[in-house]
């Protein structure tokens, strides 16, 4: 056998990640579902949810080195589980599986990890912070201050992140929907770190400094069953506003988009469905399919009317599961930078 | 015109069936073995494969512990949180009714890519059962003996034959080693910016991927062996049709001309011939690789259990029909047919239309090349001897055999006629200097079978000898390596020391058997620590030593290897060698280690503790007066679990189990090869039957009965069998040589000490006898029941 079909197999009855990101849809079964109106608890809700099938850490950073060459970060713990609970050693039905990648402008470099649960290999603590999987590393004194780490075959990172503002809830207090017919998760996010340190390149060692943004959600059916991949962006404009949104298409080419707009100070206005337009101006070709990798986003009722651009069109992440991320620039009504993904192109 | 000639050409077969029978038997004879062969040959290598895809071996380097069988899960945890992309391992044997299997625990998520047997469809859908601890996958061999265990059971051939593939945790459980894991599979592609592994990990050691390369060239050798009696069957059925066919032309040449007068043209009547002999071979293939198949099922279980007994190389125990292996029997058998008669077609290609039909002994050929004959069988010889002087290598070792063999068997006809030719002028009476006179005649009709004949007996005579040798040296060594009479083991370091501290004061003698993995003169060696006492003293033979042996040792003054290490090292008594870091030893013996791939060296417990402070020996030899009650309280008082106490006298029992089943093989080969050579001397015998009438027409009119006649022709092939004996022994002995200073050596490492077995060989000439007696006497009956009228007719008719 081959261990990806393996993997396959690990992560086709549970999401998401295998069978085009349709598997998100599947049917939550046992596990727990979001519920309206949520109630969070720091730092205990920083910490794992097990009875949540799928759940992750998600970490982006804008980055600028020493002559002003642009740089994209990322660092994504996914928890992905195959039963609701937890269970000492082997027995624990918690799979963890992680993400990094750098991005230069002319370079794309990537690499995974996986693990199991139960063993200690992989996991997060809720206080003092800490998520890991082998070597890699988020974690410090509290949420708000934490170094990170990772390393893949051809690349490391070793970063201090500092928040400068308050956590972020996205749609309902942080009851995020994502279809019509319902379905949701918990989702927050911290947009306001800075962050500074070292990327080691096979060039060789790069100081850097920039923003962050990281994503905490979890859930256990965050997709409709018709919904086949998503195009999700977190932008940082230059005024210190932000806008957090995505578009999730149906396999019959209807979207349904959410979004959040977040004030230079943290204040938060929830997009409905149709308030946050993305439609793409251009494709490239990457890894054998068309990705559009410059868009148009609007806001109408925020004035915001900007082209998104990758900073690398060639950000693919040649993971299991397969998929587009990377650094982008905004030009037009606001100007600015941020991060861009994408799913479920075949 | 073509459906005439068709006929006429079918016509020659109907009025000789015995010829068609003849050239079928032998090609399908050669087929067969050639085929045989070649599935066991592939059923191995497909195991080898599956094996190595299951257990990453060959493919990844690994972590394993620098002393004990396994670690605590722990490290492997460590390894990781440090950066260190390694998958973890546990293996184990499964107590199961038809024998132990293997139990192999995998991690599928860290595992490397290719590692394992789950495939889509093969049944392992659900991971989640996978990973929950639910599948078992194996063999289809061995998951029948996996019923009833518990989990599920999926059969799938991806799995090595004996093993069976878990996920980790079950395997834990399974084999009740909760916590433990026994190696460390390195992924490829680390990360940067790792720590050193003597940082992290100090008691593992990293083992390369090529470390067990070694099995492979191992197996390689045995291959080639079998590959060799294959040919050497093959050749021998080749000769038996190339006999055949050239007569078969050589008596249609009649037939031939009258066809080309008739209007045929040359060159249809040579492909219709070559179309004949196509539809022959295939026939014959297809039969031939029918019973290539039965021949290969029955000794594939033998060969696994040689492969496994010799290398530890798990083989599959069922032939699965694989269609390069059919396709590659019918290619040979069409190939050889082509070869056999290449010659015969040419000649009648070249013929001219109305050459004379008058059909010329096909045998006297042979006599006019007898000068090249001799001058290859020098020139054979010559290079044989050469090699044994000069050469080196496993395949020259091959090669030495192959010229020896050819040689000898060129050399035989020049070396019988002289003889006869001496007996017919001791020869006083009429009918004996006849005797003498028509054998002689006969001898280049013959020669070819009396060849086989004489490569048979000879392989056999070497073999057995090296067999039997290698049985004598083998139970005295295992009296001198198994001298404790129990042997118990424990988990861990903690319980090792509780085990010693309860056996000191109830054994004679406790011998911790302290090992470490590490590299002597460069290569992967295995260095042991051991407690000096009489039972190292009284038992252990060397090949070569300087006393006093143990003495030196014991005092850490020197240090004894063995062969495989000592003759791969180039090192022997009186060397030095470094035992570890700025200590070298002087070899003070070599020991015999047969049955060992890996070479190993001994040095004196104390000095073994100073250099490994931190190995701690988990198993003991127990030297006790009374091992029953010993053992009883072993389990009862001190509650070791009745599996990790081995005693000798089973020990042995299953050493010897394995050794009788090594060589069962080679001794099936050995029967079908005289069984080969058999058939060649009837098939000759046969046609040459029909030919010698007018020969022995004329003896009959001087007074010679029939029967008289019959009897001679009986007494003629044992006659020539006892000669073609006799010249073998030397032969077959000097093959043992051979196999036992040369191969041996070249493909396990270790020098066997030949013994000789002259009952054995006198066994051997008497069965050789009665196989050229049994080959005889079917043509002898013919002859005595020959109608006179035939006879007459040699006188009568023109031939």
């Amino acid at each position: 056998m081959n261990a990806k079909i393996l993997l396959l197999l690990v992560f086709l009855p549970m999401s998401a990640l295998a069978q085009g990101f349709a598997g998100l849809g599947t049917e939550a079964k046992d596990f727990a579902r979001p519920q309206p109106d949520p109630s969070f608890s720091f730092p205990a809700d920083h910490g794992a949810h097990p009875d949540y099938r799928i759940e992750w850490w998600y970490l982006t950073a804008n980055l600028t080195g020493p002559e002003g060459t642009a740089y994209g970060l990322q660092w994504t713990l996914f928890r992905s589980a195959l039963a609701p609970g937890t269970a000492p050693g082997w027995d624990s039905p918690q799979v963890w599986f992680a993400h990094a990648a750098v991005t230069t402008p002319e370079a794309h470099h990537v690499t995974e990890r996986f693990a199991r649960g139960g063993i200690g290999q992989a996991g997060v603590r809720a206080d003092p912070f800490a998520a890991w999987i082998d070597e890699w590393r988020l974690g410090g004194e509290s949420f708000a201050r934490m170094d990170l780490t990772a390393a893949g075959p051809d690349f490391a990172y070793d970063m201090a992140l500092e928040a400068r503002g308050p956590l972020v809830f996205h749609g309902a207090e942080g009851y995020s929907v994502k279809s019509a017919q319902g379905q949701a998760s918990y989702y927050y996010s911290q947009p306001f770190f800075e962050i500074s340190g070292t990327l080691t390149l096979p060039g060789g060692a790069v100081p850097v400094t920039g923003s962050a943004w990281l994503d905490r959600e979890w859930s256990s059916q965050p997709l409709a069953a018709d919904q086949a991949g998503w195009d999700w962006f977190s932008l940082s404009f230059d005024s210190g506003e932000k806008l957090m949104g995505f578009r999730l298409r149906e396999a019959g080419g209807g979207v349904y988009t959410a979004g959040t707009w977040i004030g230079a100070e943290g204040r938060t206005v929830a997009l409905d469905d149709g308030a946050f337009r993305a439609e793409p101006l251009e494709t490239t070709q990457v890894a054998g399919r068309e990705v559009p990798t410059r868009w148009r986003v609007r806001v109408p009722e925020r004035g915001v009317a900007v082209t998104v651009a990758a900073l690398n069109p060639r950000a693919w992440m040649d993971v299991t599961p397969p998929y587009w991320e990377g650094p982008v620039t905004v030009t037009g009504s606001h100007a600015g930078g941020g991060y861009l993904e994408m799913t479920g192109y075949e | 015109m073509t459906a005439a000639g068709l006929q006429a050409l079918w016509s020659h077969w109907r009025r000789n069936p015995l010829q068609l029978f003849t050239l079928l038997a032998g090609l399908a004879l050669a087929t067969a073995l050639w085929s045989g062969v070649q599935a066991i040959n592939a059923e191995a290598r497909a195991s080898y494969a599956a094996a190595a895809a299951t257990l990453g071996e060959g493919q990844f380097d690994q972590l394993v512990p620098r002393a004990g069988e396994t670690m605590p899960q722990a490290r492997f945890v460590a390894l990781r949180r440090a950066g260190w992309l390694v998958s973890p391992v546990l293996e184990g044997e499964l107590d199961r009714d038809g024998g132990d299997v293997r139990l192999v625990g995998l991690e599928p998520l860290t595992a490397p890519g290719g590692l394992g047997p789950v495939r889509p469809g093969a049944g392992g859908g659900d991971l989640a059962d996978a990973l929950g601890g639910g599948v078992v996958f194996a063999h289809p061999d061995t998951a029948a003996r996996l019923a009833g265990l518990g989990p599920r059971v999926v059969a799938d051939r991806g799995v090595a034959p004996g093993t069976a593939v878990a996920d980790i945790g079950l395997a834990q459980r399974l084999l009740d080693l909760r916590g433990r894991i026994s190696r460390l599979i390195l992924a490829p592609g680390q990360p940067v910016g790792r720590p050193p592994l003597a940082e992290v990990a100090p008691d593992l050691v990293r083992r390369a991927a090529q470390g067990r390369a070694e099995v492979a060239r191992l197996t390689d050798s045995f291959h080639l062996n079998l590959t060799a009696f294959g040919l050497l069957s093959f050749a021998v059925g080749i000769f038996i049709v190339h006999g055949t066919i050239g007569l078969a032309f050589e008596q249609r040449r009649g037939m031939v001309r009258t066809l080309r007068a008739l209007g045929m043209p040359l060159r249809r009547l040579v492909m219709l011939m070559a179309a004949e002999l196509a539809l022959v071979a295939l026939v014959a293939g297809g039969l031939g690789i029918a019973l290539g198949y039965l021949v290969a099922a029955a000794l594939l279980p033998d060969v696994a259990a040689t492969l496994e007994g010799l290398y530890g190389a798990q083989v599959s125990g069922t032939l699965a029909l694989r269609p390069a292996w059919w396709l590659s029997g019918l290619a040979i058998a069409l190939g050889g047919t082509g070869l056999a008669a290449a010659g015969a077609l040419w000649r009648i290609a070249r013929m001219p239309i109305l050459a004379s039909a008058r059909p010329r002994a096909w045998s006297m050929a042979a006599g006019r090349a007898r000068r090249w004959q001799a001058a290859g069988a020098v020139g054979l010889l010559a290079v044989a001897g050469a090699l044994a002087q000069w050469g080196g290598g496993l395949v020259s070792g091959f090669v030495l055999l192959g010229c020896l063999l050819l040689g000898a068997a060129l050399a035989l006809p020049l070396v019988l006629d002289p003889l006869l030719a001496a007996a017919q002028r001791g020869a006083r009476r009429a009918v004996a200097e006849w005797f003498w006179a028509d054998t002689r005649q006969q001898l280049p009709g013959l020669s070819l079978a009396l060849m086989a004949l004489l490569l048979a007996i000879a392989a056999n005579v070497g073999v057995s000898t090296m067999v039997s040798s290698f049985r004598l040296t083998f139970t005295g060594f295992l009296d001198q390596r198994l001298a404790a009479e129990l042997y118990v083991s424990a988990e861990d370091a903690q319980e090792a020391a509780a085990l010693e501290a309860f056996l000191a004061p109830r054994a004679r003698a406790v011998l911790p058997l302290l090992s470490v993995e590490t590299r002597l003169a460069g290569r992967p060696a295995e260095l042991m620590g051991a407690r000096v006492g009489p039972t190292y003293a009284r038992n252990w033979e060397f090949l070569a030593a300087e006393a006093p042996v143990w003495a030196r040792v014991e005092a850490g003054e020197a240090v004894i290897v063995n062969e495989q290490l000592a003759r791969r090292a180039g090192l022997w008594v009186g060397d030095d060698l470094a035992v570890g870091p700025g200590r070298r030893l002087p070899v003070a013996g070599v020991f015999g280690d047969y049955g060992n791939p890996v070479g190993q060296a001994i040095v004196g417990e104390d000095l073994f503790r100073e250099m490994f402070p931190q190995v701690r020996a988990t198993q003991f030899g127990v030297r006790s007066d009374d091992p029953d009650a010993l053992r009883r309280a072993l389990v009862a008082e001190f509650g070791l679990p009745r599996a990790r106490i081995v005693d000798q006298a089973r020990a042995k029992a299953a050493s010897m189990r394995v050794f009788e089943r090594t060589f069962t093989v080679t001794g099936a080969l050995n029967v079908l090869t005289l069984a080969v050579a058999a058939f060649a001397i009837l098939t000759s015998l046969l046609t040459l039957a029909s030919m010698r009438l007018p020969q022995l027409a004329p003896a009959w009119a001087l007074g010679l009965t029939r029967a008289r006649l019959g009897r001679l022709e009986l007494v003629r092939a044992l006659v020539l069998a006892v000669l073609t004996a006799a010249l073998a022994l030397p032969l077959g002995l000097v093959l043992a040589w051979v196999l036992l200073a040369i191969v041996n050596v070249e493909a396990f490492g270790w020098r066997l000490p030949m013994h000789l077995f002259p009952v054995d060989y006198l066994r051997l000439g008497a069965f050789a006898l009665l196989a050229a007696g049994i080959a005889a006497l079917w043509p002898a009956r013919r002859l005595a029941r020959t109608p006179p009228s035939d006879l007459l007719k040699v006188f009568a008719n023109e031939r």
